[in-house]
């Protein structure tokens, strides 16, 4: 069965899925949701065990061998992406329950409905990240995708509604855009493997048609990973859905848009033409920059707290991409370390807030005087990530953010190293306001507010808890991310 | 609908047709055009025509909600459970050749029909659901 | 004539710049939808165009040895005409839900019933 897993590793979400929708609402269900998240994040571990010991692990579907049939290929970039989403995919998955049973828009025996789509998006994300052929990357994207509109569209306010409506027109536009320029590669090339159209692109690459595949290319992934000024659908759709699918989207989602972003970027197109003969480290950093800065400054201003997160989580991306466009071993490693630590951090800030409107019904800043009091282990698990947002040592979040420094030093980059830390310190400014309306303001009168159940908190303490460890141990967040980007930079030469 | 004897009439001369050719249509899919998607698309059309002229009560009673519900979910089980039965049987997933231990060509024969079958019923069940679904709104 | 030649093309590029600006200038949910339909679809030309050989048949199996379109981009598009109508349905049921929250489907209604509430 072993060779088989990374078969399974979709295809166990992907059958847990229709199941769960014939189920009656109540335990058994979230069990069985609960069960496959179990199942692939213990194949996710296999998987990279397998990939950092031996080698590349290629499994042809159907057994048509690659390049005709659909290949599925792991190396360490993507089985370090399998652990990230199906980890965050299971810790999130503990943490629902409660919430979609008191917290969503849907009447009770639709809930099992919840469980299907999430396990859709699930089964999307991770065959996004496993699979070696272009097309099924479009295919699997937008069934995460359909699955994620209808999840954030079950928020209770009903702006939600509107945010999913926004990001559907905005996601399938990206989503065309990538169809386009994939289409645009096969007509070159005859080939959809990601290995072969790398092999076959360098010959043909000095002709409008694969300038063009890489312009829709460009677009559509910066789309669907919200880089600025692509990112307008981000801070709405994550404000209003539930705070569980919140806490699972902010932490995967744009993170496998970043995946794909480095997959068609280094490994199809390779380093040479990406970033020498189409100069995209020239396009990408400065808006990685202006992101990082503008969306900071913005996070500052706002009073509803999942918002000024959603506009964080867009200077988050910004760091990511500015990483990508220093193209050195040590930015790109920064970049795939900080997907790792940046799904740690939000996932837990996500989720402290899910336990906060659990309990009060709202996270605008002015209603969540007196909490910290009345809630010590949510806040606490509030301050210990937004002490990992801002980077402070011993958390995960230094660690990305130290190579990220490091790279930029490296070419002699100080404005950009300076720029990192400034912005360091606006996340200081906004993590501090929520901080301050939490514990030294007074409570309303009379509001009596209880700590949100175990249910929440465990899941919550365990993502809190992997933030303090893996500012320690860096083994997996640094280790890791080295040797995925060693590997993705000596693809392309 | 109830006054209008015309399309009452049409519609049950013509829905044992659509029926029979969307079965056509997904049965023949081995050898000429066609396969699941199509035959599910024109059997949903058949009775979404139906829903139509008689009425959504009246298509409710023969193709209720809860057996579209398993059929949504019975299709992709099916397809699923072909690859998976491909796994069991020491291939690979969705590798129809192992289905039949004398010849390989005639598994994938019997591969493809599943997983074309299992298409057809989740895409039948999802276009009369999305109908319901919206005709059912604001009643 | 060879810029005629590759009519196809064309047609793919206009229907996808009209459908893109109804996306963009329409303030109608509805016609939004209708605007992404058009660029959706507009894709579907393309892949089918480079499918094709001039003189080619329906690509089935038979003895002697003919001309055939390719049907790989066929297949493909088959699977993104499948999510164009899933999209589709979605985005339906979505501007139905929201009909029933604001009672429009006017964007800037929508908007300043947003705003009103932000307030």
């Amino acid at each position: 069965m072993i060779d088989h897993l990374p078969a399974l590793q979709v295809v166990i979400p992907l059958i847990a899925a229709p199941l769960s929708a014939l189920f009656r609402p109540g335990r058994a269900v979230w069990l069985l949701a609960m069960t496959a998240c179990g199942l692939s994040l213990l194949i996710a571990i296999l998987l990279l065990n397998q990939v950092l010991t031996q080698h590349v692990i290629s499994y042809p579907m159907g057994s048509w061998p690659a390049p005709w049939g659909i290949e599925y290929r792991i190396d360490a970039a993507n089985a370090f992406m399998l652990l990230i989403v199906s980890g965050i995919g299971t810790i999130v998955m503990a943490f629902a329950r409660p919430i979609v049973e008191q917290r969503i828009r849907l009447p009770e025996y639709k809930q099992p409905w919840f469980y299907t789509a999430y396990l859709l998006c699930l089964t999307g994300l991770l065959g996004i990240v496993i699979t070696g052929d272009a097309f099924n990357v479009f295919v699997f994207l937008e069934i995460s995708s359909l699955s994620s509109y209808a999840l954030i569209s079950l928020g209770r306010d009903r702006r939600a509604l509107t945010a999913s409506y926004q990001y559907l027109i905005m996601g399938t536009i990206g989503a065309t855009f990538i169809l386009i320029g994939i289409g645009l590669l096969y007509v070159m090339t005859g080939t959809l493997n990601m290995m072969d159209l790398a092999e076959r692109i360098p010959a043909v690459a000095d002709t409008r048609t694969i300038r063009a595949a890489f312009a829709f290319l460009t677009i559509g992934v910066s789309l669907k990973l919200a880089l600025f000024p692509l990112h307008l659908w981000l801070p709405n759709a994550y404000a209003y859905a539930p705070s569980a699918v919140t806490a699972f989207l902010a932490a995967t989602a744009t993170k496998v848009a970043v995946y794909v972003l480095l997959r068609f970027f280094f490994t199809i197109f390779g380093v040479n033409f990406s970033f020498e003969t189409m100069r995209l480290d020239l396009v990408l950093l400065p808006l990685a920059l202006v992101g990082i800065f503008s969306a900071s400054v913005v996070a500052i201003f706002q009073n509803n707290v999942k918002r000024m997160l959603a506009y964080s989580s867009v200077a988050q991306i910004g760091y990511m991409i500015l990483g990508i466009s220093l193209v050195s071993v040590t930015g790109v490693t920064a970049a795939i370390s900080h997907l790792f630590n940046h799904a740690l951090m939000k996932g837990a800030l996500f989720m402290a807030l899910g336990c906060i409107s659990f309990r009060i019904g709202t996270v605008q800043l002015d209603r969540i005087a007196g909490v910290g009091r009345a809630m010590p282990w949510t806040m606490g698990a509030f301050v210990v990530g937004g002490l990992s947002l801002i980077g402070v040592p011993l958390t995960a979040g230094f660690v990305s953010k130290w190579y990220l420094i490091v790279g930029a030093l490296e070419k002699s980059w100080w404005p950009v190293a300076v720029l990192v830390l400034v912005t360091s310190l606006l996340a200081v400014i906004y993590i501090w306001r929520v901080v301050e309306a939490a514990y030294f303001k007074p409570a309303p009168e009379g509001r009596v507010v209880h700590e949100a159940p175990l249910a929440l908190l465990i899941p919550t303490w365990t993502l809190v808890l992997a933030n303090l460890y893996f500012g320690l141990d860096t083994s997996l967040n640094a280790g890791v991310a080295r040797t995925a980007a060693e590997m993705l930079l000596s693809v392309g030469h | 609908m109830r006054q209008y004897p015309i399309p009452r009439l049409v519609t049950k001369l013509l829905l044992p047709l659509i029926l029979l050719f969307a079965l056509y249509v997904q049965f023949h899919g081995d050898y000429g055009p066609g396969g699941g998607f199509q035959a599910g698309v024109i059997f949903g059309a058949g009775f979404i025509l139906y829903a139509l002229i008689y009425g959504l009560d009246e298509a409710r009673r023969i193709l209720p909600p809860w057996l579209l519900r398993i059929g949504v979910s019975l299709g992709v089980l099916i397809y699923a459970g072909v690859g998976v039965t491909g796994l069991l049987l020491g291939g690979n997933y969705l590798d129809y050749g192992v289905l039949d231990s004398h010849d390989p060509v005639h598994g994938q024969h019997l591969g493809i029909l599943l997983v074309e079958l299992g298409v057809g019923i989740t895409v039948s069940a999802v276009m009369v659901t999305i109908f319901y679904a919206f005709a059912g709104r604001g009643r | 004539m060879q810029i005629l030649g590759l009519y196809n093309y064309w047609i793919f590029i206009v229907l996808m710049m009209c459908g893109f600006y109804v996306v963009i200038s329409r303030g109608n949910l509805v016609k939004k939808l209708v605007g992404l339909n058009i660029f959706q679809t507009s894709v579907f030309i393309l892949y089918i165009s480079m499918g094709k050989i001039i003189g080619g048949t329906a690509p089935i199996a038979v003895d002697q040895d003919v001309v055939y379109s390719n049907p790989i981009p066929h297949v493909l598009i088959l699977t993104a005409i499948v999510v164009g109508i899933a999209t589709t349905s979605l985005g339906l049921a979505l501007v139905v839900r929201i009909n029933e929250a604001y009672g429009t489907i006017e964007e800037d209604e929508i908007h300043a019933q947003s705003e009103e509430e932000a307030l």
